[in-house]
């Protein structure tokens, strides 16, 4: 029998409120939305997600190029940061000194406390002119027959945003998968050295598949970090209502879009237009991360690793 | 604990004490454009030296925010570069006045490698390239504007806001009455669907994009450009003169438009008639209520202070770049404000201006 005193049911209410507050927040954040798009949902319908045509003069409102353009900048965003940051993980805990391991891992950390707005300013100083005048004359003549390189460069671009979104998410995902790739067990590594395998086939062929779960947990995390980033990408993705695959052309985001023209939307349609992509944005984030942790959990059925990292 | 009770009490009296000497201060609240935002935050600073008692905050949120809190009656008065549509009048509920504070132009700024000189636009020309018809800087209606400059082979890089603002609307006010096409294709507004061109946050965003871009034009406000020294073009204005923004062309433009005595200012003065008016230039408003529901003191403090704005503050404006309002601008303005009730009576006194608030 538990004596139960007054502090400690005080206590109880207390943190149960204080639990209770956050799903509270998040119900009252979706209700909001709800409410704020059901002008536009009633006026577009689905058109809204298939319509391409942006025009607050006529009041017309279709946001395919922002939902593309948000799920395209970020795809490009992970397939320059995963590469990067799973070899910075894997380079910390496989290969490097370690006098070197604490200092780079720090260094990496950093980066992600670098407020957005100075990403978005560095971007525009040194990024977009070291893209569009040494690197592209350079890659144009090999690149440009591939659709995802078509056209002329101005500079901001889909590439230039999705690069910021990359070393932006870089931190976060080397920071996950060097915490999974730590708690690989020693003996499957010493194991696959002892059949024989190199050093780079050990860390191939049996750490990372261990690790795995844990590392598409980072590589998640790294996403939706990416497609909420505001600030950094207007600044440099060109702001540009288009479809285009080639990442050298201009393009958009929900996000941008709603920072950029929430304070003068004149008319209530364009308001509610911009609170249903909002609303897009969130039902977009949530599938992504439902659908990964979904999928690791079926993962993590094989590997053991990593699903206590999630 | 006496000692607590002694100090809670003593600190109790000394806030007391603060708010009352608070109280006795009219609060004024007032939202919108971030074009004139340094003009009347100079006039707040310098009011408050000739009347203590005001306090007036001004935030800029821009024109749609603006417009919005002014027809919420969350702020007292509003502050739009672009005028109130008669069906958010309606919204507002009661008659809006829209009452002109200053004056700016919209340039067109540019960035062509090799040219250093000051480039010559026409309407339609501006209207085409923006449209997209003129893709490249030595295409033969930007040259036979421009005789003797060596335009290289460039493809343009049009740059526009990404932002809904008054700027965009003045730009393309000014293009739908130059070019057909484009009033068909695009219309005016603080935001429209645009056919083509980069979106650059803010006019600073703009200034910056077309800085850092060879090829590039874009359009900003005249202060933007002055003070960052960016190149920008002449425009051609009705009359057919290739005219230079300058406050006095644009307080020309101003001069030159018609304005009837019963005009309630929601006005256009792009593409206006004068022989040396600056065709892209445009007020900027401040919006009241008709008939006011506010304490007294703070609607008479209001209204006052509009009055000294067109008035006494208007020796501010060149200072910032700003174009003064001409002479019989300032005539009906006067009307207009004399003829705001609040609660039913006459805020101003029916001979008010006779010499005040210079």
């Amino acid at each position: 029998m538990r004596i139960v005193s007054r502090g400690d049911r005080l206590y109880r209410t207390g943190l149960t409120t204080l639990a209770l507050l956050l799903p509270l927040l998040l119900f009252f954040i979706v209700s909001e939305l709800v409410v704020g798009s059901l002008p536009a949902v009633k006026q577009f319908g689905l058109g809204f997600l298939t319509k391409s045509t942006w025009d607050p003069v006529a009041g017309q409102f279709g946001a395919l190029p922002l939902i593309f353009g948000t799920i395209y900048s970020s795809l490009v965003a992970m397939v320059i940061a995963v590469p990067l940051a799973l070899g910075a993980a894997i380079f910390l805990t496989e290969f490097a000194p370690r006098w070197l391991r604490t200092p780079v891992g720090t260094l990496i950390e950093l980066l992600a406390g670098v407020p957005s707005v100075i990403y978005g300013l560095w971007g525009l100083f040194v990024l977009i002119p070291l893209q569009r005048d040494i690197l592209w004359p350079i890659l144009r003549p090999v690149l440009s027959w591939l659709p995802f390189f078509k056209g002329p460069f101005y500079g901001p671009s889909v590439l230039a945003g999705g690069t910021i979104l990359a070393i932006m998410c870089l931190p976060y995902i080397a920071a996950v998968s060097r915490e999974v790739l730590l708690a690989v067990p020693a003996p499957q590594r010493e194991a696959a050295l002892a059949l024989g395998a190199t050093r780079w086939e050990a860390v191939w062929t049996v750490v990372l598949p261990y690790g795995r779960a844990g590392i598409f947990g980072a590589i998640v995390l790294g996403l939706g970090r990416a497609l909420g980033e505001t600030m950094a990408v207007t600044m440099l993705i060109g702001n540009r209502h288009e479809i285009s695959l080639s990442i050298v052309q201009p393009g958009y985001t929900i996000a941008a879009a709603v920072a950029n023209e929430f304070a003068e939307a004149a008319s209530s349609m364009h308001l509610s237009a911009l609170v249903l992509a909002g609303l897009v944005l969130f039902v977009i984030t949530v599938a992504v991360n439902a659908c990964a942790r979904w999928l690791i959990w079926r993962v993590a059925r094989g590997s053991a690793v990593g699903s206590a990292a999630i | 604990m006496q000692r607590i009770i002694r100090a809670g009490l003593a600190g109790a009296a000394i806030l007391a004490a603060a708010a009352s000497l608070h109280a006795q201060e009219t609060r004024i609240t007032g939202a919108g454009a971030t074009f004139p935002y340094p003009i009347y935050s100079k006039w707040v600073l310098e009011y408050t030296t000739i009347r203590p008692n005001i306090q007036i905050n001004y935030a800029s949120i821009g024109s749609g925010g603006g417009i919005r809190q002014f027809s919420d009656k969350t702020v007292d008065f509003g502050a739009t570069d672009g005028p109130m549509n008669d069906s958010q009048i309606t919204a507002a509920g009661g008659t809006v006045l829209h009452i002109p504070t200053v004056l700016g132009s919209v340039v067109p700024v540019y960035e062509v490698p090799g040219v250093t000189q000051q480039l010559k636009f026409t309407g339609d020309v501006l209207a085409a390239i923006f449209l997209g018809q003129i893709t490249k800087w030595n295409d033969s209606r930007i040259a036979a504007a421009n005789p003797g400059v060596n335009l290289p082979d460039q493809d343009i890089v049009v740059v526009h806001r990404s932002d809904g603002s008054g700027t965009t609307y003045i730009w393309t006010d000014y293009l739908s009455k130059v070019s057909p096409d484009w009033q068909r294709r695009v219309g005016k507004g603080t935001a429209v669907n645009w056919p083509v061109g980069l979106g650059g946050q803010g006019n600073p965003g703009v200034a910056s994009t077309v800085r850092r871009t060879p090829g590039a034009v874009g359009y900003v406000e005249l202060i933007y450009a002055r003070q960052n020294h960016i190149p920008y073009g002449l425009v051609r204005n009705r009359a057919g003169n290739y005219v230079e923004a300058t406050l006095a062309s644009t307080a020309a433009a101003a001069a030159s438009a018609e304005f009837s005595p019963d005009t309630d200012f929601r006005v256009s003065i792009t593409d206006a008639p004068g022989a040396d008016a600056y065709p892209i230039a445009s007020f900027t408003w401040l919006l009241l209520r008709q008939n006011m529901t506010l304490e007294p003191n703070k609607a008479r403090s209001l209204i006052e202070f509009a009055w000294w704005a067109t008035h006494g503050g208007q020796r501010y404006a060149n200072g910032l770049d700003y174009g003064v309002l001409p002479a019989p601008v300032v005539r009906i303005i006067e009307a207009r404000l004399r003829s705001i009730t609040n609660a039913g009576r006459p805020v101003l006194a029916a001979n008010y201006g006779g010499g005040r608030g210079r």
